[in-house]
């Protein structure tokens, strides 16, 4: 009837199977509400190719040496990518938190680290799922070149885990549906829009390019559209130094806030 | 061995309520314990601390001998719990549920699927297994949390209210159940408002009240403590007045009706040998309340009353 006496079976093989329980389980959900999770970035990478591709693209000309169409698209994907990966923590946490489901992981015998990396590779599953279905959307007006696929996995990769992490955050704190919605609209959005998706930085004023280079997001999408068209806005080298401290430091911040018990213990 | 020892657990909450006052504690291995005591007299807030859900303020807790500051994960690995509320994915199908909480505890998909088809089974729940179980009665959602907390095979079972709302005929059934994995060595604390049901259920017994433990003995040294208990007789033929009891405190309730209140150094044999010599027939007998409960709340009231005279 009972399991073999503490100890024998190791802590690492539960680990093992827990992690990969709570990933199966984070797929699953992106799955199973796929209407939610993967439709929606499609239908919006079609409209602004539509309209800021097609329609105003048209009359910009050429940015960074390609046409606005190829400029914009790989700040659209990492756009997706950026939402999505924080999107799916945010709701996905928050729900096991209102629905008192987190519990089933708090009493099992998981450490806390493990179980926000598998929050965390959800988080990354959504991300890489949502920017593949937008990359293809983006294929069906206009052809990007990959010239260092490298750096293309390793921006998606690093990015969508320090937005993971930010959706942890802000899931551990909030206490009700507002409290979820309100980082992504007056923190995320403005700054995925100021962070040079549609535009290049070399364009602003001084005092605004300055303003641009305190922007995480920049570092980002410029590292990003490297990969692909080998242009960039910023240093890349310090890019990938940003991105690797801010998931680092927001890991440490987020297992700490966990080890306390903030937001989901008494 | 001891299957949870606690020692001085303290907690006080942020609002400076303080739920538990240093409570001492053992359940020894393959017990099948009772924990009671009144609403909001601790008993959640030291399974939350057991099942690290609440934060201890001081004090230590060990499960099988693993001490929760220092081999948590060992710890739980021990334990099952079934909380007091639904506190699974209502939105996920039933089975998904088991096998998940199964993959939580470390168990290999195959074997986390043959698991979740045992024990939903053994708990009438297989063929609702497709179903999500927000669609599921509240009795379905008390088995599907016990069956959630079996699929590891922990060896201490904590049951906080297990069959709170739950029909009568599901509660004995459920009763069964427990005897059962009882019986096959796990350990079992049990919390239940069904007095009742820890009697019939449990061998040893901790009542805490205001946060402290007021009492903590076997449950037939707990049922012997009962100084007095007050039997209910049905009588064949309407009485119209109450039969002489002397040295009874008894009452008519209506005129079939008769209850006598019964000291521990008095006797029902005297009791019925007058009411026989004055020609009253008794057909049946019970006790007014359950012998447990009127332990129970001749404690608590009297530890109240204690309480006013020196608070």
């Amino acid at each position: 009837m009972q399991s073999p006496a503490p100890g024998t079976k190791s802590l690492a093989a539960i680990r093992r199977v827990g992690f990969q329980t709570i990933m199966r389980r984070e797929y699953g959900r992106i799955i199973r509400i796929w209407g939610q999770t993967l439709v929606p970035p499609a239908v919006t990478a079609t409209l602004y190719f539509i309209i800021f591709g097609s329609l105003i693209g048209r009359r910009i000309g050429t940015m960074g040496g390609y046409d606005y169409m190829q400029y914009i698209a790989p700040g659209l994907i990492m756009m997706a990518i950026i939402s999505n990966s924080y999107g799916n923590v945010v709701s996905s946490f928050f729900g096991a938190k209102f629905g008192k489901h987190i519990e089933e992981l708090l009493v099992a015998p998981l450490p806390n680290w493990l179980i926000v990396l598998g929050y965390v590779s959800g988080g990354v599953m959504r991300g890489l799922l949502v920017g593949a279905v937008v990359t293809v959307v983006t294929l069906f007006f206009t052809h990007i070149p990959v010239e260092h696929p490298l750096l293309v996995a390793a921006s998606v990769l690093l990015t969508s885990v320090v937005f993971a992490l930010g959706g942890l955050f802000n899931a551990i704190f909030a206490k009700n549906f507002d409290q979820i919605s309100w980082f992504p609209t007056f923190v995320l959005t403005p700054l995925i829009y100021l962070g040079g998706v549609f535009y290049s930085v070399s364009l602003l004023p001084d005092w605004a390019q300055r303003l641009s280079y305190v922007n995480p997001i920049l570092y980002m999408v410029n590292a990003f559209r490297h990969g692909f068209l080998g242009t960039s806005d910023v240093d890349l080298r310090f890019a990938f130094l940003i991105m690797a401290a801010f998931a680092a430091a927001m890991f440490a911040v987020v297992v700490t806030l966990m080890n306390r018990g903030t937001g989901i213990r008494e | 061995m001891k299957a949870l020892s606690i020692r001085g657990l303290t907690k006080t909450y942020r609002n400076g309520v303080q739920a538990l006052h240093g409570i001492d504690l053992d359940v020894e291995e393959g017990d099948f314990f009772a924990l009671l005591g009144p609403n909001g007299a601790g008993k959640t807030t030291a399974i939350g601390i057991v099942m690290s859900l609440v934060t201890k303020s001081g004090g230590t807790v060990s499960v099988f001998g693993h001490d929760i500051d220092r081999e948590l994960d060992l710890a739980k690995s021990c334990i099952g719990l079934v909380p007091q509320e639904i506190n699974f994915n209502q939105f996920e199908k039933v089975f998904t549920i088991i096998v998940n909480q199964a993959g939580f505890y470390g168990l290999p998909r195959r074997l986390a699927l043959e698991r979740a088809e045992r024990y939903l089974r053994q708990l009438q729940l297989w063929d609702k297994r497709d179903s999500i179980a927000r669609s599921l009665s509240g009795g379905m959602k008390r088995r599907l949390m016990i069956a959630r907390a079996l699929v590891h095979e922990p060896r201490l079972l904590i049951l906080d209210e297990p069959t709170a709302g739950v029909d009568i005929e599901i509660r004995r059934s459920m009763w069964g159940f427990l005897r059962m994995i009882n019986a096959q060595g796990t350990t079992i604390i049990l919390t239940t408002h069904y007095l009742e049901e820890a009697e019939s259920l449990c061998r040893n017994i901790a009542i805490i009240d205001g946060g402290r433990i007021i009492e903590n003995e076997t449950m037939a040294g707990v049922i012997r403590k009962l100084a007095q208990e007050t039997f209910v007789l049905n009588l064949r033929s309407a009485v119209a007045a109450p039969p002489p009891l002397p040295g009874y405190v008894s009452r008519m309730t209506d005129d079939h009706t008769l209850e006598v209140e019964v000291t521990r150094e008095q006797s029902l044999n005297d009791i019925f040998a007058r009411l026989s010599q004055g020609g009253i027939e008794v057909v049946s007998m019970r006790n007014k309340v359950n012998r447990l409960e009127e332990l129970f709340m001749r404690l608590v009231e009297s530890k109240g009353a204690a309480g006013a005279r020196t608070g």
